[in-house]
């Protein structure tokens, strides 16, 4: 029974990591149907950014939590403004190979400064040990990623339903003409919501620091299970990408605990579950149906 | 703006018309002409370039036509065709060292390996069109990299298959040299191939489809059916430049299945231009150029290069190399006759 509660958690923690990566993915496509493949390269840049912080300039995790999302929220919105702005009118796939390109750039940068090894790094003092919730314990770092994650994710939720801003943004994403009709200026959120969604990635990778191997390579594999997720949820569904998010890390976890013998599994069966999907309901879970084609 | 719109319906509308059309309307003695002049730098490449190289050229160009069979005349782009081309690199690997046929065999029994998985990833991925395929494409090629990441028992994990034989009726093809004429036969039936599926009534429709897919399919065409049927030829003649690149190398990594390789392959169709087939073929040379250079000059991020291009062709040269070209000529034409 303890092995079960440790699997779950344990999933859910990896799921926080997904559903972070796929909530900013999900706000960006939103906003500028723009499908960012370069999200992973900007969670690695938020692992490493911490890391470069901490032993290069003695910055604490605490401060790098604040300091790497708002940097790269920045960089990214320069991005928006400089390149991906000018193809946003076109087809999407446009943007899709043009963050490809910048992944491959920011990937090659990191690696021809600092090569391919990886960097461990320091669990807060903070945070290091274990909570024991009656039956055993678990690291008390990974119960404050689940619950930082869960918060964020929630406060996202609010704001997008729950205020003003979040109104304009699901308008913009929803009916972009008819928003405009009433006067509201669209194409200012663009921006900040993209820098917005480039944060969530960063911060993504902040937290991601001292539980993973820090190296360039590590947000590369990881968006591309991110993309089986969000397709997996419905990309055009925030809730969907959450949701997904987590929903693969448990099943991800539970198959690499519970069919060991086949150590193949825990790779693959989000592609499985996609295949599924793909099947059962082509447009994701919580996505709404495309006209056929 | 709903997903069905389709890419290449668009690229086609900013770039009218494509460089395909205009060389078909081009006179007759223009379009030999070009005939005559491919042929011609296909037969000298190996003197003019290191044969190694030129072999690579020719593997890259089949999988680059392959990715715009479907890009530029289907509407759909599959950043995943390195499950196909790895796919058969590998099985031409295993078939010509345990069973030692010659070469052509163990190619033509990759790129069928590759036509078959084609099929479940087609049937799963052509559920889903624009932004979508593309990232189903690319799903399922990482889920080939990991089985066969973990597949160590026949794929060798991260040492590769070492020792792939260019056996051929006992005729010594161990000079690159040699081995590139060698394949120059089979490539060009890849390539006629896939001129052929293009201007087949089969390929009308692909166009048409990729144009107005809801219309096509209210004059009765099986929409889906037609797309997964040029997924598995666009996978087959990808299995077929991957298998003779396994042989080439006489050695097969992961890389050939890595979602780099699919990336690059889509981007030397852009450069090339996409929906010219031919342009492909120029990306195709280009690039694989560029990247041999880089690494003999000891440029160690290549990826830096490979990024920019990507970048650079996005933002500013969208119609791609023979694109351009055949719009300057058009309007040349246009230019004189008026």
């Amino acid at each position: 029974m303890s092995g079960f509660a440790q699997n779950t958690f344990n999933g859910l923690v990896s799921g926080a990591f997904y559903a972070l990566l796929a909530l900013g993915l999900a706000v960006i496509f939103g906003m500028l149907r723009v499908v960012n493949f370069a999200h992973g390269a900007f969670y690695m840049l938020g692992a490493f950014g911490a890391y470069v912080l901490l032993t290069e300039v003695g910055v604490p995790f605490w401060a790098a939590l604040v300091i790497m999302p708002v940097g790269l929220g920045l960089l990214g919105m320069a991005l928006e403004r400089a390149v991906i702005h000018r193809l946003t009118k076109l087809d999407p796939l446009y943007n899709f190979l043009l963050t490809f390109g910048l992944t491959l750039i920011l990937q090659d940068l990191v690696k021809l400064r600092y090569g391919v090894q990886s960097s461990p790094y320091e669990t807060p003092s903070l945070l290091s040990g274990s909570v024991n919730f009656g039956l055993f314990d678990f690291p008390t770092y990974r119960v404050f990623i689940l619950g930082f994650a869960v918060l964020l994710c929630v406060a996202v939720w609010w704001v997008l339903t729950r205020t003003r801003i979040g109104m304009v943004v699901r308008a913009s994403t929803e009916r972009p003409d008819l928003t405009r009709a009433f006067g509201i200026d669209v194409g200012r959120w663009v921006t900040p919501v993209f820098g917005f969604g480039i944060g969530l990635a960063s911060l993504a990778g902040v937290l991601a620091a001292p539980m993973r191997a820090v190296n360039p390579l590590m947000g590369a594999d990881l968006i591309i299970v991110v993309f089986a997720v969000v397709v997996i949820g419905g990309l055009g569904s925030i809730f969907g990408s959450v949701a997904a998010g987590f929903g693969i890390g448990l099943v991800q976890a539970w198959g690499e605990a519970y069919l060991s013998a086949f150590p193949i599994v825990s790779q693959t069966i989000v592609f499985v579950v996609m295949a599924g999907v793909l099947l059962w309901r082509p447009a994701g879970l919580f996505g709404r149906e495309e006209a056929p084609a | 703006m709903t997903s069905t719109v389709d890419t290449a319906a668009d690229a086609s509308r900013s770039t009218p018309p494509s460089g395909l059309i205009a060389v078909a309307r081009a006179p007759g003695w223009v379009r030999y002409a070009l005939l005559a002049v491919g042929l011609a730098v296909a037969a000298w490449l190996p003197n003019g370039l290191y044969p190694a190289v030129a072999v690579d050229i020719l593997c890259w160009a089949l999988f680059a036509v392959a990715v715009d069979l479907l890009l530029g005349f289907t509407g759909l782009m599959s950043f995943g065709h390195a499950a196909f081309w790895g796919t058969s690199a590998y099985v031409t690997g295993l078939v010509a060292i345990h069973a030692g046929l010659p070469f052509p065999l163990a190619v033509l029994a990759g790129a069928l390996a590759a036509a078959l998985l084609a099929v479940p990833i087609g049937y799963l991925a052509v559920k889903r069109t624009g932004i979508y395929f593309a990232m189903v494409t690319l799903a399922f090629a990482q889920m080939v990299y990991y089985v066969a990441n973990e597949w160590r028992s026949v794929t060798q994990g991260e040492n590769g298959l070492q020792g792939v034989p260019r056996s051929f009726f006992g005729l010594d093809l161990t000079d690159d040299y040699y081995f590139y004429y060698a394949i120059l036969p089979i490539v060009l039936l890849g390539l006629a191939a896939a001129w052929r599926i293009v201007h087949s009534p089969f390929g009308r429709v692909l166009v048409g489809i990729r144009d107005n897919p809801a219309r096509a399919r209210a004059l009765g065409y099986p929409v889906h059916r037609y797309k997964l049927t040029a997924f598995v030829l666009s996978g087959f003649i990808a299995g077929l430049g991957g298998g003779l690149f396994a042989v080439g190398h006489r050695f097969v990594s992961l890389d050939v299945l890595h979602w780099t390789t699919s990336g690059k392959a889509v981007i030397v169709v852009v450069l090339g231009g996409i929906g010219t087939l031919w342009g492909g073929v120029l990306g195709a040379g280009i690039v694989v150029r560029l990247e041999d250079w880089l690494s003999f000059s000891g440029f160690e991020a290549i990826g830096l290069v490979t990024g920019g291009i990507f970048v650079l062709v996005v933002v500013l040269f969208r119609r791609g190399i023979w694109g351009t070209v055949a719009d300057l000529a058009r309007r040349l034409a246009v230019t004189r006759r008026g």
